[in-house]
C-alpha cells in the first residue's frame, strides 16, 4: 500500500480537503449528467467518513494528532489539531453528513427542482465549513470556516420553500452575521493581548493576563456570538424558521450538525483557549450557562407543544435539546460533562433521524401538519417506526439513547448539588411525552374506518435506509453506551475539566 | 449461603415473547398462525420460568449480565424467589388469557387484532423482565416499556373515550417513571450501585433522615403501577380496555409489576432493617390501609362490573403492601403470597365479567337480573373467585389474609386488625349483591342457557379451581408458599 502510505500522514486535513474539492467539482460533474451529483457527494461523504474514523482510532491508540499545514511550525502557521474533542466530533459530522447524502437522492430532486447541482455543491461546502471549525487549531482560521459554514447554510436554507426559504434565511443572516461579528472581535481582543492566534499557545499564554477587562470583555463576546450560532434560548429567534423552511435534506443536516458544531466551538472556546478554573471559578461562566440552558430546556419544550407544522415542532425541540447539552457542560463536574457530551453523539442520531422522517413524510404526502398524519401508520409502517423509536429516544425511554444521556445530567445534576435542575431534565421529558404523543396517537390512533382502505405506500428505498440506520444505532447506542463513554467520553471530560490528561499536546 | 449461579435462561424466558411479537407482527394476515405464535411463546415462557425453580427451591439465585450499559450501570437479571413467584402467576396466567383472548377478540370481532397480540406479548416481556431484574436500572428499563406497550392496549377502541382514558393511563404512569427514575437517580448518587440485596443496598442507612423519606415518598410515587389511592384514577380508567387486558394486565401483569417494584424497593433496596430503624412502616401502613378502606367503599358505588372489579384490585393491592411493610415474618409472608393468590382470583372475575360482556352484551350489574339461568358456569366461576376476595376458605384468599392478620397481631396493631376485617365485610357487601343479582333476581324476560364460548369458559373454569385448590392444599411442595417463604427467609435473614 504505498499509495496509502503517502496519504496517510496527510489524512487529518483531508477530513477539510476532501469536501472542499469535491464541492468545487460538482458543477463540472453536473455538467456532465445532472443525475450524477448524487453519486459524487455519497461518495466523498463516504471518503471524508472513512478518515474521520481512521483520526479518531488513531487518537484513541496514540494520542493527539498534530498537522502542521504547508509544514510551517506553529504558532506562525496554521496548525490543525485532531484530540478526543475533535475527533468525536467530526466522526458525528461525517457520519450524519454520510446519511444525509444518502437520503438526499428523491427529496432533493423534488424539493429543488433543477438546482440538484448547485445545491449540492453548497452541500460539500457547508460540510467544509464544519469540518474546518471543528478540526482546526488556529482561532483566526476558526473564524474563516466559521463563514464558510454560515454563508453555505443561508443559501441551503434559501432554496427551501418558496418565499418563506428566502425570509428565514435573510432572518438567519442578520443573526449570523451578528454572532460572527461578536465572535470575531473577540478573536480581535485575545489576539491583542496574546500576540497569537494559535489555540494552545494561547491557551498557555492567556492566564498570565487574565486580570484583563479586555479578556473577560472577549469571553462575554464569545459566548453571546455562540449562544446565537447555537439558538440558545433567548437567542433563538433565526432558529424555528429556518429549519422550517429549508429543503428537508437542508434541515435534517443543519439540525444534526450546525448547532452541535456552535456547542463544540463553545466546549473548545471555553475549556481550550480558556482554561478550565477561569470558566468555571473565576467569571463563574459556566454557572450561568447552566442556568440559560436549563431556561432554553423548559422553554423550548413549552413552545414545541404550541406548534402544528412537525418541522417547526421538531426546531423547537432542538432549542429544549442543546439545553441538554449545555448543561451538562455548564454542570462542570465529571459526570454532567460526560452527559453533555455524550448528548452532543445523541441528539445528533435522533434529530437527524426525526427531520428525515418528517422529510420522507413530506415527500410522500407533502404533508407537514401533524394533525393530518392519521393513517401513517398503515400508509408508512417503516418510517413511522422510525419516527416512534427516535422520539422515545428523545423522551428519554431506558434502551434508547435519551436516557443515557438524561441518566448522566441528572445524576451530574444531583452531584452538582444542583436538584431544581434535576426537576429541569425530567419535566422536559414530561413535556417531551406531550408533543411527542399527540403524533403517536395520530399515526396509529387515527379514524380507524377511513384508514381501512389505506394502501402501503413507502418511502423509496434510498430514504429508508439511513433512516432505519440511525433508528437502528439510537437503540443500539441506548444499550451499548459503554463504549463512546468509555473510549472517548470520559477521558475527554477529565481532560477538559482539568483533573487529569491533557486536551491537547 | 446463597449461591449464584450463571445461566441464560432468565434473558431468554424474557426474550421469547419479544421474538414471538416479532412473529406476530410479520404474520398478520394469518390469524390462526398469529395466535399460534402467541401460544407457542406462551407455553415456552413458562417452561422457561418453571425450569429454574428447582434450584430457586433449593435457595440457590441465578444470574445473568445481559450489557454493561453505562460503566458500572449494568443490565443484568437475577432471579431470586420473590422474582420468580411474579414471573410464575405472570406467565403461567398468559396461557390461559391467550385462548380466552382469541375466543374474545374474534367474538366481538375487534379490529387491529395484530396490534393488539403483538403489544400484549412485548407486556409479558416487560412484566417477567421487571421480575428477573437485578437492578434498579433494568427494572426502569421494562417497567417503562411496559407502560408504552400497554398504552395500545388500552386506547384500543380508538374511539375519542379510549384515547383520553389512554391519556389518563400515560399521564399517571409516566409521571410515575420520571418520579422513579429521580430516586433511583438519588440512590444511586449516595450508594454508587442500584443493585438490590436481600438486606437492603448498603449504604443507604447514611442518608439523612429527611432525604430518606422524600426518597421513599418518591419511589413510592414511582409505583403509582400498584394504585395507591391519590394515584389510582389511571386503573378504573383503564378498564376501557378490551377485557382481556384488564384481566391479565390490569388485575395481574401491570399492576402487581407496581407492588412487585414497591415491594422491591421497601424489601430489597431499603431493607427490613431501614423500614425498621427509620420508622417508614408504619406510616406506609396507615396509608395504605386508607386506599384498602377507601377503595372498597368507592366499589360499593360503581355499577359497572369492571369498574368495581377495579376498585377492588385498587384495594387487594395495598394488602401486599400492607403486607411488607409489616415486616414481621407473617405480614411478609401474607403480602407476597397475595400477589399470586389475588392474580388467580380476580383474573377469574374478570375472565367472567367478559364472557358476560360477549355472550350477554351486559357490562352493569343492574342489567344481570337472573343472569346465571343464562350463564350458570360462568357465574359458579365469578362466585368462587368473589368468595376468595372476601376470604372464605375454601378458596385461597382466606390463607393470605390469614397471614395478613397473624402479622397485625404480633405487631398488637388493634387498628390494622380493625382495618382488615372491616375490609373484608365490605368486600363481602360489594361481592355479595353482584352474586345476589346474577342468582336470585327474577330476570326481565325468559333467558336460555347460553354460555360464552368453550376457549373463553375453559380458561375462566381453570383459574376457579386452581384458586380453590392454593386454598385447600397452600403447602403442597413447591407451590407458591414454598417459594414465598424462601423469599422472606431470605429478606428476615432466617425462617419463620
Amino acid at each position: 500500500m504505498i499509495g496509502f502510505d503517502l496519504i496517510a500522514p496527510h489524512l487529518p486535513v483531508l477530513t477539510v480537503v476532501v469536501p472542499l474539492i469535491a464541492g468545487f467539482l460538482t458543477p463540472i460533474i453536473g455538467w456532465i449528467d445532472r443525475r450524477l451529483p448524487w453519486y459524487w457527494v455519497v461518495l466523498a461523504m463516504f471518503v471524508v467518513l472513512l478518515i474521520a474514523g481512521n483520526n479518531l482510532v488513531t487518537v484513541i491508540n496514540s494520542g493527539t494528532i498534530q498537522y502542521k499545514l504547508g509544514g510551517w511550525d506553529p504558532p506562525f502557521g496554521i496548525e490543525y489539531v485532531i484530540d478526543l474533542l475533535n475527533g468525536f466530533v467530526c466522526l458525528i459530522i461525517a457520519f450524519i453528513a454520510f446519511m444525509v447524502s444518502i437520503y438526499s437522492k428523491e427529496s432533493v430532486k423534488k424539493e429543488v427542482p433543477g438546482k440538484t447541482t448547485p445545491f449540492y455543491a453548497v452541500f460539500l461546502l457547508l460540510i467544509t465549513g464544519l469540518m474546518g471549525m471543528t478540526i482546526t487549531g488556529d482561532i483566526f482560521n476558526f473564524y474563516v470556516f466559521l463563514e464558510i459554514s454560515s454563508l453555505t447554510a443561508y443559501a441551503l436554507i434559501a432554496m427551501g420553500d418558496r418565499g418563506d426559504g428566502v425570509v428565514a434565511s435573510f432572518n438567519y443572516l442578520i443573526m449570523g452575521t451578528v454572532a460572527a461579528s461578536f465572535i470575531l472581535l473577540g478573536i480581535g481582543y485575545l489576539y491583542a493581548v496574546t500576540g497569537t492566534l494559535n489555540m494552545a499557545d494561547m491557551q498557555n499564554i492567556l492566564p498570565g493576563v487574565y486580570e484583563s477587562k479586555v479578556v473577560l470583555a472577549a469571553l462575554a463576546f464569545f459566548m453571546v456570538g455562540f449562544s446565537i450560532k447555537v439558538g440558545l434560548f433567548p437567542l433563538h429567534s433565526w432558529l424555528p424558521d429556518a429549519y422550517t423552511h429549508a429543503p428537508s435534506t437542508a434541515s435534517a443536516l443543519i439540525a444534526g450538525l450546525m448547532t452541535k458544531v456552535g456547542a463544540y466551538a463553545m466546549i473548545r472556546f471555553m475549556f481550550g483557549v480558556f482554561t478550565p478554573d477561569f470558566v468555571i471559578n473565576t467569571t463563574q461562566m459556566t454557572n450561568i450557562l447552566a442556568w440559560a440552558a436549563a431556561l432554553a430546556i423548559i422553554v423550548g419544550s413549552v413552545l414545541a407543544i404550541a406548534q402544528s407544522d412537525i418541522k417547526r415542532m421538531l426546531a423547537y425541540s432542538s432549542i429544549s435539546q442543546i439545553g441538554y447539552i449545555l448543561l451538562g457542560v455548564g454542570l462542570a463536574n465529571m459526570i454532567g460533562m460526560e452527559g453533555g457530551l455524550l448528548h452532543l453523539l445523541n441528539h445528533a442520531l435522533m434529530k437527524c433521524a426525526l427531520f428525515l422522517v418528517a422529510g420522507a413524510i413530506f415527500y410522500k404526502t407533502g404533508i407537514r401538519n401533524l394533525y393530518q398524519f392519521k393513517g401513517l401508520g398503515k400508509k408508512m409502517p417503516v418510517t413511522t417506526t422510525v419516527f416512534l423509536i427516535a422520539a422515545l429516544s428523545m423522551i428519554g425511554v431506558p434502551g434508547t439513547v435519551g436516557f443515557t444521556s438524561k441518566w448522566y445530567l441528572a445524576l451530574g445534576s444531583v452531584d452538582a448539588g444542583q436538584w431544581i435542575f434535576v426537576f429541569v431534565i425530567l419535566l422536559s421529558s414530561l413535556l417531551n411525552i406531550v408533543y411527542f404523543w399527540r403524533i403517536f396517537d395520530n399515526i396509529w390512533f387515527g379514524h380507524p374506518h377511513e384508514i381501512e382502505n389505506i394502501k402501503r405506500d413507502e418511502a423509496p428505498l434510498t430514504m429508508l435506509v439511513p433512516m432505519v440506520i440511525l433508528a437502528v444505532l439510537c437503540v443500539f447506542f441506548g444499550f451499548f453506551a459503554y463504549y463512546p463513554v468509555h473510549y472517548v467520553i470520559e477521558p475527554l471530560s477529565e481532560a477538559l475539566l482539568g483533573l487529569g490528561g491533557v486536551l491537547s499536546r | 449461603m446463597v449461591t449464584e449461579i450463571n445461566s441464560i435462561t432468565p434473558l431468554l424466558a424474557v426474550l421469547v415473547s419479544m421474538i414471538a411479537a416479532v412473529l406476530i407482527l410479520a404474520s398478520g394476515k394469518y390469524p390462526n398462525l398469529r395466535e399460534g405464535w402467541t401460544f407457542v411463546a406462551a407455553f415456552i415462557k413458562f417452561g422457561l420460568v418453571i425450569s429454574m425453580l428447582p434450584l430457586i427451591l433449593k435457595g440457590d439465585v441465578i444470574t445473568y449480565t445481559v450489557v454493561e450499559m453505562l460503566p458500572d450501570i449494568p443490565i443484568a437479571f437475577k432471579v431470586d424467589a420473590f422474582g420468580i413467584l411474579f414471573a410464575i402467576t405472570s406467565s403461567f396466567l398468559w396461557i390461559f388469557v391467550t385462548s380466552y383472548s382469541i375466543g374474545y377478540m374474534r367474538s366481538l370481532n375487534e379490529h387491529a387484532q395484530t396490534r393488539y397480540f403483538f403489544c400484549f406479548a412485548i407486556a409479558l416481556s416487560s412484566a417477567v423482565g421487571i421480575a428477573f431484574s437485578a437492578n434498579l436500572v433494568t427494572l426502569f428499563l421494562f417497567y417503562e416499556l411496559l407502560t408504552i406497550s400497554t398504552y395500545p392496549l388500552v386506547a384500543h377502541n380508538e374511539t375519542p373515550e379510549a384515547i383520553s382514558s389512554g391519556r389518563k393511563y400515560l399521564t399517571y404512569l409516566m409521571i410515575a417513571g420520571v418520579s422513579l427514575l429521580f430516586a433511583i437517580v438519588v440512590v444511586y448518587h449516595y450508594t454508587g450501585t442500584t443493585e438490590f440485596s436481600f438486606s437492603g443496598i448498603a449504604g443507604m442507612d447514611a442518608i439523612p433522615q429527611t432525604t430518606l423519606v422524600i426518597l421513599f415518598v418518591t419511589f413510592m410515587i414511582g409505583c403509582a403501577k400498584a394504585a395507591f389511592m391519590p394515584l389510582h384514577a389511571w386503573l378504573p380508567a383503564a378498564m376501557v380496555a378490551p377485557t382481556p387486558v384488564s384481566a391479565l394486565l390490569h388485575a395481574v401483569a401491570v399492576v402487581k409489576a407496581g407492588v412487585f417494584t414497591a415491594l422491591r424497593v421497601i424489601l430489597y433496596v431499603f431493607g427490613v432493617d431501614l423500614m425498621q430503624d427509620s420508622g417508614i412502616w408504619l406510616y406506609m401502613a396507615y396509608f395504605v390501609s386508607i386506599t384498602i378502606i377507601l377503595a372498597s367503599i368507592y366499589a360499593l358505588m360503581q355499577d359497572n362490573l369492571k369498574k368495581r372489579l377495579a376498585y377492588s384490585t385498587v384495594s387487594q393491592l395495598s394488602y401486599i403492601v400492607l403486607g411488607a411493610v409489616l415486616i414481621t415474618p407473617h405480614g411478609l409472608t401474607g403480602g407476597m403470597l397475595h400477589i399470586p393468590y389475588h392474580a388467580f382470583m380476580k383474573i377469574t372475575l374478570f375472565m367472567c365479567a367478559g364472557a358476560l360482556i360477549v355472550t350477554a352484551q351486559k357490562e352493569n350489574i343492574s342489567e344481570m337480573k337472573g343472569i346465571a339461568r343464562q350463564m350458570p358456569i360462568t357465574m359458579i366461576a365469578f362466585t368462587v373467585g368473589a368468595l376468595g376476595m372476601i376470604g372464605m376458605p375454601p378458596v385461597g384468599g382466606y390463607v393470605t389474609k390469614w397471614f395478613l392478620l397473624l402479622g397485625a397481631a404480633e405487631l398488637h396493631s388493634m387498628i390494622l386488625i380493625a382495618v382488615l376485617l372491616v375490609s373484608a365485610v365490605l368486600n363481602a357487601a360489594y361481592f355479595f349483591p353482584v352474586i345476589y343479582v346474577a342468582f336470585f333476581k327474577k330476570p326481565d324476560h325468559e333467558l336460555k342457557y347460553k354460555e360464552a364460548p368453550l376457549t373463553m369458559l375453559i380458561p375462566l373454569v381453570v383459574t376457579a379451581i386452581i384458586s380453590i385448590v392454593i386454598g385447600i392444599w397452600p403447602d403442597a411442595p413447591g407451590m407458591f408458599l414454598d417459594i414465598v417463604e424462601i423469599a422472606v427467609a431470605n429478606v428476615t435473614g432466617g425462617g419463620i
